[in-house]
C-alpha cells in the first residue's frame, strides 16, 4: 500500500508492523509525531501494545529495559537533549544485551538552543554499545524500523538498535512510501524469543555487578555482539529484498565509486544532494562519487577501505564536530583506511550544524577543494583550520 | 490468601548469602518483604546497598527474579517489567522495588512520581537508613535534622544536617495513591501486614520502612531492631497508612520515650547540644499535632 508520509510517520508505520509490546513515550521535537501516531495506533487497536506515558527520557529507556528484561519487544523514540538525558540508560541497555529499538530524530544539542537537525546527538553516543543506522529517506526509515528488531534480536547480536533520522529534513518531509502488508511483515519478523529474560521457572538475577576479573569478558562479548551485526544486517536485508522487493546495500551505499577520483563520504539525508552533484560533475568529466554510510556501528571498516582504496582524494562531510579535534565520522573513516594500510588524501567538511543549509554549490566546492587540496578540517561557509 | 504474620510467612529464603553488614536493617526489610510476596515477586533494586551486597557475579543472592536498575530508575524499570510481563500474558506476579532513601527521595523521586501518576501496578518499598550508606554515609533528602554524615560534618559552626527529612509518605499520598504506608523494621509484624495488604491492591503502592544502618548510625549491630523500635516510641517516626483518601495512624505511643535518649545512643547525634535536641522535640510535637488532627486512629 502506498501512502504519502513524513519520515516520522513512515517510521511509526514500520513500528506498527514490528508489533512492539511495550512503548515508552516522552515527547521532544522533532520526534513527537512518531509517539503521537503510535498512540493513535494503540487507541484504534491496530497496534496491540502497552503505551506508557513516562515522565522523562531517562525513564523512557529505563522502562524499555524493564520491558525487555521481561522478554517483551520494546520501543521508544527520542532526540537531542532527550538522548543525552537518557545516556546512562543507553549503556545499560547494551550492557544488559537488551535488543530495544529506538528512533532518534537527529537534532542539534544545546547550547545555544536549537531544534534543527545535525548529528551531534547520536554521534556523541557511538561508544554506548548500540547499533547505529542512519536513514536517508522515509522509505528507508520505514524499512529500517521493520528490519531493526530482526537484527537486534538475533541471538548472536542481542544489541539495542538506534535508527537515526535527520531532524525536520527527514522527520518532517513527506514522500510517497510503500507500506508492506501485515501478513508479509509477520512472516519476516516473528515474535521476540529470548532466554535473556525474567523466567518464573528458572529465576534470574539480572543486570548484576561484575568485578575486574569478569567485567571485561562481558565487555568483550558485547563487542562481539555489535560486530556480529555486520553479517546479520546483510542476511536480514537479503531476506527483506526477497519478501518486499526493496534492496539495501549493507553498512554503506556506494554511488559512482567504481572509477571515482574524488569521493564524498557522508551519512543521512544530505547524500541525495551529493549524488546529484556527482552526476553534474560527471557531465563535466570529473570522476565524482559518493559513499553513504548507513551504519556507524558496527563501523564499515572493510567496506570503506575497499571503496576509497584507489581514489585520489576523499572528503568526509558530516553534521558533527568533536570539539578540539575533528568530525567523529572523519576520525572513524581515517581509522578504517589506516587499518588497511591505505594512504589517500582525506579532508573533513563540517556543515549543517544547528540545521544550517548545505547547498549544492557547497558540495560542488567540496569536490573542487579536495581535488586542489585544502585545509584538513573545514567548516563549510566559515573556513578551514588545521586539527592540531 | 490468608493474612501473613511473622509466624506464618514462608520458611523459604529469597535473599540469602549476601554480604550486607552485620545488623543491616535494609536487608531485613528486603528479606521479610520477599517472604511475604513469594517466588513470583520480581524485585527491582537500584544502585545502592542491597544491590551492592546481593548481585556480585557469580555470587547472586536472590532466588526470585531480580534485577538492578539505574540509580534513578527503580520506578521506571518496575513500570517496564510490569508492563512487559503483562504484555507477555503473565498475571500471577508482583513487581516490587526496594530502593534506599537517596534512591527514593532524591534521584529517584521523578520516576516514582511518574509511576504513581500512571497508577502502575507495582509495590515500591523505600528502605530508609537516612543517608547514602553504600557510598559512605553522605547526606540524603531523608537524613534527619542534626545528623552527622560525611558531607554534613558536625563542627562548631554547623551541627550536622541542617534540614529535616522530606516527608515521602505524604508526598506519595498527595498523588492520591491507592495505598501508602510507613513502617519500621522494629515492628516486623506491622511491616509484613502492610506488604501483604499492598500485594492485594491494584495500582501503585508505596511503603516507607525505617531500616537503621548500624554503620551509619553509630550503633552496635545487635541494636538495629531496638533502635528501630525506639524511633517509633519516641515519636520521631510513626506507623501509618494512607488509603481511599484517608490517613490512618496504626500505633500511638501512650507516652513518648525520651528523644534525648534515642539520639544520645547514636554516634551520628553525639554532638547535638541541648538546644538542638529541643528543636527536634519541638518539630516532633508539631508533627504529632498535625497527625492527631488529620489522621484517623
Amino acid at each position: 500500500m502506498k501512502k504519502f508520509l513524513s519520515g516520522n510517520e513512515a517510521f511509526a508505520e514500520g513500528i506498527r508492523l514490528a508489533r512492539p509490546q511495550v512503548i515508552s513515550a516522552y515527547p521532544i521535537t522533532p520526534q513527537t509525531i512518531v509517539v503521537e501516531r503510535l498512540s493513535e495506533m494503540v487507541e484504534d487497536g491496530s497496534l496491540e501494545a502497552e503505551y506508557v506515558h513516562v515522565e522523562s527520557e531517562h525513564s523512557a529507556m529505563s522502562c524499555a529495559i524493564g520491558a525487555s528484561a521481561a522478554g517483551a519487544r520494546a520501543f521508544t523514540a527520542t532526540s537531542s537533549q532527550g538522548l543525552l538525558y537518557m545516556a546512562e540508560c543507553l549503556y545499560y541497555a547494551s550492557g544488559g544485551r537488551f535488543p530495544i529499538v529506538m528512533m532518534n530524530a537527529d537534532r542539534s544539542t544545546a547550547l545555544p538552543w536549537n531544534i534543527y537537525g545535525d548529528q551531534r546527538d547520536s554521534l556523541s553516543q557511538l561508544d554506548s554499545g548500540w547499533i547505529q543506522a542512519y536513514a536517508e529517506n522515509a522509505q528507508e526509515a520505514l524499512d529500517l524500523a521493520l528490519m531493526s528488531y530482526k537484527i537486534a534480536e538475533n541471538k548472536d547480536v542481542s544489541t539495542p538498535y538506534m535508527a537515526n533520522l535527520d531532524g525536520f529534513v527527514l522527520t518532517h518531509t513527506y514522500e510517497t512510501v510503500d507500506i508492506p502488508e501485515r501478513e508479509q511483515a509477520d512472516k519476516f519478523l516473528p515474535p521476540y524469543e529470548t532466554d535473556n529474560r525474567i523466567d518464573f521457572e528458572n529465576p534470574k538475577n539480572m543486570a548484576f555487578s561484575a568485578g575486574p576479573d569478569t567485567n571485561y569478558i562481558f565487555k568483550f562479548k558485547e563487542h562481539e555482539g555489535v560486530l556480529a551485526a555486520r553479517k546479520v544486517i546483510n542476511e536480514t536485508e537479503k531476506e527483506f529484498a526477497e519478501i518486499f522487493g526493496r534492496k539495501y546495500t549493507g553498512l554503506i551505499e556506494n554511488y559512482l565509486t567504481d572509477d571515482a577520483d574524488y569521493v564524498i563520504v557522508t551519512l543521512g539525508s544530505i547524500a541525495g544532494l551529493c549524488r546529484e552533484t556527482a552526476d553534474k560533475l560527471r557531465e563535466q568529466g570529473i570522476k565524482a562519487g559518493v559513499v553513504r554510510i548507513r551504519y556507524m556501528r558496527p563501523f564499515p571498516n572493510d567496506e570503506i577501505a575497499d571503496v576509497l582504496r584507489n581514489v585520489k582524494a576523499y572528503a568526509v562531510l558530516e553534521k558533527d564536530i568533536s570539539f578540539g579535534n575533528e568530525g567523529t565520522v572523519f576520525t572513524n573513516v581515517n581509522s578504517a583506511l589506516k587499518k588497511s594500510g591505505i594512504n589517500v588524501k582525506g579532508y573533513n567538511f563540517i556543515g549543517g550544524l544547528g540545521g544550517r543549509n548545505i547547498s549544492a554549490s557547497d558540495i560542488e566546492q567540496i569536490y573542487s577543494d579536495i581535488a586542489n587540496g585544502t585545509e584538513i578540517v573545514n567548516f563549510i561557509g566559515i573556513g578551514g583550520g588545521n586539527n592540531g | 490468601m490468608a493474612n501473613k504474620t511473622a509466624e506464618s510467612i514462608s520458611r523459604d529464603e529469597f535473599f540469602y548469602g549476601h554480604k550486607a553488614c552485620a545488623g543491616c536493617g535494609g536487608s531485613l526489610a528486603v528479606r521479610a518483604a520477599l517472604k511475604v510476596l513469594g517466588p513470583n515477586a520480581v524485585s527491582v533494586l537500584p544502585a545502592g546497598c542491597m544491590s551492592a551486597v546481593g548481585f556480585n557475579f557469580p555470587q547472586l543472592c536472590f532466588s526470585n527474579n531480580s534485577i538492578i536498575s539505574t540509580f534513578a530508575g527503580t520506578a521506571s524499570m518496575l513500570t517496564g517489567v510490569e508492563a512487559g510481563l503483562r504484555a507477555r500474558g503473565y498475571k500471577d506476579f508482583t513487581a516490587v522495588g526496594f530502593a534506599g532513601d537517596g534512591g527514593t527521595a532524591d534521584i529517584g523521586i521523578q520516576a516514582l512520581s511518574g509511576a504513581i501518576d500512571r497508577n502502575d501496578n507495582i509495590i515500591y518499598i523505600c528502605y530508609d537508613n537516612e543517608a547514602y550508606m553504600n557510598t559512605g554515609i553522605q547526606k540524603s533528602g531523608l537524613t534527619p535534622f542534626g545528623a552527622k554524615t560525611t558531607t554534613t560534618p558536625a563542627g562548631k559552626n554547623i551541627h550536622g544536617n541542617i534540614r529535616p527529612k522530606k516527608n515521602m509518605f505524604e508526598i506519595a499520598a498527595a498523588h492520591d495513591i491507592p495505598y501508602a504506608a510507613t513502617a519500621s523494621i522494629g515492628n516486623l509484624p506491622d511491616f509484613i501486614k502492610k506488604v501483604q495488604k499492598a500485594s492485594q491492591i491494584q495500582g501503585t503502592k508505596y511503603i516507607h520502612v525505617i531500616a537503621p544502618c548500624p554503620t551509619g548510625w553509630g550503633v552496635a549491630p545487635d541494636e538495629t531492631v531496638a533502635i528501630a523500635k525506639e524511633v517509633v516510641e519516641s515519636g520521631l517516626w510513626y506507623l501509618a497508612e494512607y488509603e481511599n483518601g484517608t490517613f490512618r495512624l496504626n500505633y500511638k505511643p501512650k507516652e513518648f520515650s525520651s528523644v534525648e535518649a534515642y539520639l544520645r545512643k547514636q554516634g551520628r547525634f553525639k554532638h547535638l547540644t541541648d538546644e538542638d535536641i529541643k528543636i527536634i522535640e519541638a518539630s516532633r510535637d508539631k508533627k504529632w499535632e498535625y497527625i492527631n488532627k488529620n489522621f484517623e486512629l
